[in-house]
């Protein structure tokens, strides 16, 4: 019996289950901040204060959602092809490299609206050849996917080391990076959206990538449901022999599947880099290709679900800071755990609720759930 | 009568709504072969899950040995004395022929006893019931004959004195099944009870001693064997006379629409499944594919359509070459007029996790019809699709509803009414009426008929002989990939069935 | 001498550096092997390392670090479980789940309990596993009698038996001459957990080709269907070769936490995890090729730290990043299929559904 016996309505589907996952996972990180000897319910106050409580704590929530919603985009496209590109992280931080020899190249001669457009498509063509790769064994070789982002992810982290410590460092600095970027290559601040809307805000870095990051996600819907190459993405991602029998060749869908997911992994390394650091430091994603899973996951891989879920996280990352401040035995970590059980039980532990909430609509109303299954009887 | 081997009282098994089994009374006598037959779908497998553990009835009593018996797990079947063969056998496929025998069945924590042990049990079972197989053969190199004797030779080792056996015969040869046959008379001879599952009538006739019909869930009638005929099995298996032949004119066969030529197609591991077949398919017949499932049909119908690559061999289409040594994709086929009906609706002819106006675009989707630039028309996919369910009288009528949601038969419709609607001048399908409902077979083979007398060429792959015989206007029989004869409609079944068990090639050659 | 004393001393760093991708290397072999993948690995080893070095500081006692980072590894072994067995959760999700929550947890808890900035307190001799060097043997043997006086003293007795036995045949090879010294250096002044590791391997051979668990566990990742039909419960065999897996995994995060270091360091397993399940597609899901396979990736570990900054002979400079990228690509070239092809057991990553 592979189908469900009893449907639910949409509205629970993708809104009451993901929303009791999502609860579970922070009355688990609850008892975690319960046992460091701390309120988590003061915890909880400070967090979403911290997070929306001033402008500025607003403009980095977007600020981070922004980067959340490019790897959640990622790691999105990949998976309507049935790809679980696991390497998001390792695209976005070599897509640094390709951000890194434009800012560099042209910060002192072109102004910041021609360097962005340059940057955006050096960012999404690097990004996107780095899944190239992974992508290709996939389709020609039958080489795991997951096995190869994962590797990829560590040698572009060399990689990145070794350019960072060597060749784009500037011969008299100590740290790691290259030399900061000129004002050519400095995104513009947001900032003064939500000062429209009567917020003050000090200093925080939301730019103008977070629009480019909406327009994204925009395209992304349009490309997996409107668009003849989504229609074969999610063929081939339910199916992979349906794809084949319908003339989808198998090659260019995972190929371009991942390059697409590629491309939006590189473009996240804008915000950081060039709205934010100016310049391209070891480590710049810290995690974000991971937390793009979970923000995929817990969106249900649709985009609106993914700025929702980038929002959260974007909340949860400006709000932890702010709660590291506040409560010191929480340092910043916790997002990682409160990020792990997200993944937990929004992805792995997805259907753990659901036969009980089925059970309740059942009772509810017996005909909600029970007619479809009835007409579908099988011959 | 002899005592019953097995009771059921009363058993209720439901699936959500659906309910797989209803008030099953049956009494199996020890020491017989007992048949169940009924259509796919009528409950047949559930039950034998219910005996063998696999699921739990809702209500009920099973009785075994004139005993009531709770089975839980299929250890508490073992136990008990029943034991199964599985349609799809249940081994592991790079494991020994020993390796499986002993798998939940060893004597203690090491290895080592238990093989001795198992080494010796095999040679006596070999040797009281003929059943010959080397004990360290590796499951994925021994044929599919053998590999369900490794099945019967697994449950005979855990001491079943009940053997089940579910659809035994649907991927042997005639042969085969024959030399299959005669072990189950032995093993009744040795006093061992045998429960047959089966839909194919022939065989029940042949070595059953009782037989007991399924329809919708219910057990509707139990015979003696010698007391019955095929006619009334039939009748009560589907609740009323059976349509054998659909009414239908002579064909005017045309020009050949289809030509292939010196085929030959392998399978991923590089066995030949298609040994260099050569036909013609004309405009305005139906040609039929006879043979045991495994011949190769399913591989020469993946070449055709471009879903296999062939090793060697040319095809014409319209008198013009395909290339299915190379670049042929199904895409470039449809667009040259040839549609195909694959065999496996659920993972390849749809997606069931899409809506089922998504799958009415399924391969066409690339048709300018249902574009506009790189964008889905929605508006016309949708109307294109309300329009098929209209024709081909789809239920539940919803164009919205997942495909998951559909019956079989209506599943089966979606894709006809797809390839159909596109007007193609050759149509090939595979297995067209699997698992669908008796309804809904009728209206295919009418629309197939249909399609025929408009002239088009339709290429039938199917392995239910009456199928094959009521539509076709020609029949090739395929045998161990290579096509072993040519017969009329009028060809027997006795006929069909040697070409299909290869003996006639064999006195040829 | 020179060159075979440095040759001797990178052979002895690889010996060391092996061990911990060698445990979560046959850990990973247990679950793959039943059908459950698990890049799940280094979070498992990060909480046992972190756990074993916890519990040997606060209770002052090394073994009862290394039951704890067992405990508390096999518990995120089952949580594992939970998620991708018994609710047929997607096993690379369950697996980054557990990565993050043991990444964040350890740090959390470690400030919390310890405030030094997420580290534990350095382990005092006794809480940690010591190397077992000539001095200790000699020492060991002058004062150790088998003790039956009281329970404790009997328990005492016994580990110590198990602690040294190993070493003390060792020691007798090492006094061959010629052989004996080279072997010495190699063999010998290693903690009891590195002989562990090396013994896991036949033994682990053993269990999988000689046992009827192995016999059932290899099928469980072959073919899980015929399994449940045989009357053995899918869901049992795979939470037993999860729990093995939880066990290496946690003597593997002891290893780094109370023998290779000192105590627990943040984020102390830094992509070994990763390496180990590198390994274990290099070794084609095999325990000795396991072996070699760590062998070999610990031993391009101890050529890139000891050639830091000096060059090779004709190949000149070799950046340390380029060797600590090559288990990756070369792994990624085994995948790709160009050395040999890698074929991971049948139903591996796919949840067990009865289904008929």
């Amino acid at each position: 019996m592979s189908t469900p016996y009893a449907k639910l309505p949409a509205w629970a589907d993708y809104g009451l289950i993901p929303l009791i996952n999502l609860s579970v996972a922070f009355i688990v990180a609850g008892f975690v901040v319960m046992l460091v000897g701390e309120n988590p319910l003061r915890a909880a106050v400070i967090l979403v204060e911290g997070a929306f409580g001033k402008g500025t704590g607003i403009a980095f929530t977007l600020f981070y959602a922004t980067t959340f919603i490019f790897t959640g985009l990622s790691v999105a496209v990949a998976a309507h092809c049935g790809l679980f590109n696991i390497g998001t992280e390792g695209q976005a931080y070599i897509a640094g490299l390709g951000i890194a020899i434009v800012c560099l190249s042209f910060d002192s001669v072109l102004p910041w609206w021609v360097n962005f457009p340059l940057a955006i498509v050096a960012a999404a063509a690097v990004g996107a050849l780095w899944a190239l790769i992974p992508a290709y064994l996939q389709a020609r070789r039958g080489s795991h996917i997951v096995i190869t982002t994962i590797m990829f992810n560590f040698i572009a982290a060399s990689l990145m080391v070794y350019l960072l410590v060597g060749p784009l460092k500037p011969a008299a600095s100590q740290a790691p990076q290259t030399r900061n970027f000129l004002a050519g290559a400095e995104l513009p601040k947001l900032n003064w959206i939500l000062e429209l809307f009567g917020a003050k805000i000090r200093s925080a870095p939301l730019n103008i990538t977070f629009l480019l990051a909406l327009v994204m996600a925009f395209l992304v819907w349009l490309l997996i449901w409107r668009t003849r190459l989504g229609y074969e993405m999610r063929t081939y991602g339910h199916s992979p022999k349906a794809a084949r029998y319908a003339g989808i060749s198998e090659t260019r869908i995972i190929i371009t599947a991942m390059m697409i997911s590629g491309a939006l992994a590189g473009m996240m390394a804008l915000n950081p880099v060039m709205g934010d650091q100016h310049n391209v430091a070891i480590d710049f994603v810290s995690g974000a290709g991971f937390v793009g899973i979970a923000v995929a996951l817990m969106g249900r891989l649709h985009p609106v679900g993914i700025v929702l879920a980038a929002i959260l996280f974007g909340m949860l990352y400006q709000g932890g800071a702010e709660l590291a401040f506040e409560m010191p035995a929480i340092s910043r970590d916790m997002i990682v755990i409160i990020q792990g059980l997200v993944i937990l039980f929004a992805g792995a532990l997805e259907h753990m609720f659901r036969p009980y909430i089925q059970a309740l609509f059942a009772s509810f109303s017996p005909r909600s759930v029970g007619m479809e299954a009835v007409k579908g009887k099988g011959a | 009568m002899a005592q019953a081997a097995i009771e059921l009282v009363g058993i209720n098994k439901s699936f959500g709504a659906v309910r797989a089994n209803r008030d099953i009374n049956l009494e199996i006598a020890r020491g017989t072969i007992h048949g169940i037959v009924g259509e796919n779908g009528a409950g047949k497998s559930t039950l034998m899950s219910i005996l063998y553990g696999f699921y739990q009835a809702d209500s009920g009593e099973i009785r075994v040995g004139g005993k009531p018996a709770s089975i839980k797990t299929s250890n508490d079947a073992i136990a008990l004395g029943i034991g199964m063969v599985h349609q799809h056998f249940m081994l592991v496929d790079n494991f020994t022929v020993l390796e499986n025998i002993i798998l939940g069945a060893e004597t203690n924590a090491l290895l080592k006893s238990s093989i001795a042990k198992a080494r010796s049990e095999l040679d006596r079972l070999e040797r009281e019931y003929g059943l010959e197989v080397d004990p360290d053969a590796i499951i994925e190199e021994l044929p599919v004959g053998l590999q369900q004797r490794v099945e019967i030779l697994k449950a005979l080792y855990r001491g079943a004195e009940i053997l089940i056996l579910d659809e035994p015969t649907g991927v042997l040869t005639p042969a085969e099944a024959d030399h299959l046959f005669r072990i189950l008379r032995q093993l009744k001879e040795q006093g061992k009870t045998v429960v047959l599952i089966t839909h194919k009538l022939r065989e029940i006739m042949a070595i059953t001693d009782t037989v007991s019909v399924m329809r919708q869930g219910t057990m509707v009638a139990t015979r003696e064997t010698s007391k019955t005929t095929v006619e009334e099995l039939a009748e009560l298996m589907v609740g009323r006379r059976v349509l054998l032949r659909v009414e239908k004119g002579e064909a005017a066969a045309g020009a050949v629409k289809l030509a292939v030529k010196n085929l030959t197609v392998k399978d991923s591991r590089g066995v030949t499944m298609v040994d260099d077949i050569s036909f013609d398919l004309r405009a305005g017949e139906i040609v039929g594919i006879a043979g045991v499932a495994g011949n190769g049909q399913s591989e020469l119908l993946e070449a055709i359509s471009g879903i296999r690559r062939a090793v060697s061999g040319s095809v014409m289409l319209d008198g013009k070459p395909i290339d299915l040594t190379g670049a042929a994709d199904p895409g470039e086929l449809r667009d040259r007029g040839l549609a195909h009906v694959p065999e496996d609706r659920h993972h390849v002819g749809l997606v069931l996790a899409f809506e089922e106006n998504e799958n009415s675009i399924l391969g066409y989707h690339d048709d300018p019809r249902y574009l506009k630039g790189p964008f889905l028309n929605i508006d016309a996919i949708m109307a294109d699709a309300t329009d098929k369910i209209e024709k081909y009288d789809i239920r539940p009528g919803n164009p919205r509803l997942k495909t998951a949601n559909f019956s079989g038969g209506n599943q089966q419709k979606i894709v006809l009414a797809r390839e159909i609607e596109q007007d193609p001048g050759v149509l090939i399908v595979g297995q067209p009426t699997r698992g669908v409902d008796v309804g809904a077979i009728e209206f295919i083979h009418k629309r197939l008929i249909a399609m025929r007398d408009q002239g088009k060429a339709v290429l039938v792959v199917s392995v239910e002989l009456d199928e094959i015989r009521s539509l076709s206007d020609r029949i090739l029989v395929m045998f161990a990939g290579r096509i072993v004869g040519e017969r009329g409609p009028d060809a027997t079944e006795g006929e069909l069935g040697l070409l299909m068990a290869g003996i006639e090639q064999e006195a040829a050659a | 001498m020179d060159t075979l004393n440095a040759i001797v001393q990178v052979l002895d760093s690889t010996i060391r550096l092996s061990v911990p991708l060698l445990l979560a290397c046959l850990a990973g072999l247990y679950s793959e092997r039943s059908g459950i993948f698990d890049i799940g690995l280094e979070g498992k080893m990060l909480v046992g390392a972190f756990a074993g070095a916890a519990a040997a500081s606060v209770f002052h006692s090394a073994f009862i670090g290394l039951g704890m980072a067992i405990l508390i590894s096999v518990a995120f072994a089952m949580v594992h479980g939970f998620a991708s067995i018994t609710h047929r959760g997607n096993q690379i999700v369950s697996g980054v789940a557990i990565n993050f929550i043991a990444a964040g947890s350890t740090i959390i808890l470690g400030q919390a309990w310890f405030q030094q900035g997420g580290r534990t307190p350095a382990l005092q001799p006794g809480e940690r596993f010591e190397s077992i060097t000539a001095d200790v043997i000699s020492n060991f043997l002058a004062t150790y009698s088998f003790s039956t006086a009281s329970v404790a003293d009997l328990l005492v007795s016994i580990r110590g038996l198990i602690l040294y036995l190993p070493a003390l045949l060792f020691d007798a090879l090492a006094r061959i001459p010629g052989f004996g010294p080279i072997f010495a250096e190699l063999v010998l002044g290693h903690s009891v957990l590195v002989y562990f590791a090396f013994a896991m391997v036949p033994f682990t051979w053993w269990v999988l080709f000689r046992t009827r668990f192995g016999l059932r566990l290899r099928a469980v990742g072959e073919n899980p269907a015929a399994v449940d039909t045989a009357g053995i419960s899918v869901t049992w065999l795979r939470y037993r070769a999860l729990i093995c897996t939880g066990i290496l995994t946690g003597v593997a995060g002891a290893y780094l936490s109370m023998v290779q270091n000192g105590g627990f360091v943040k984020d102390m397993t830094a992509g070994k995890g990763y390496i180990a399940l590198a390994a274990l597609i290099f070794a084609k899901w095999k325990p000795v090729n396991a072996m070699f396979a760590c062998l070999l990736f610990g031993f391009l570990d101890a050529a890139s730290i000891r050639l830091q900054g000096s060059p090779l002979p004709v190949i000149g400079k070799v950046p340390a990043q380029f060797m600590q990228a090559l288990p990756y690509v070369l792994t990624v070239i085994l995948l790709a299929g160009f050395i040999g092809k890698a074929i991971p057991p049948r139903a591996g990553g796919v949840p067990y559904v009865k289904e008929r």
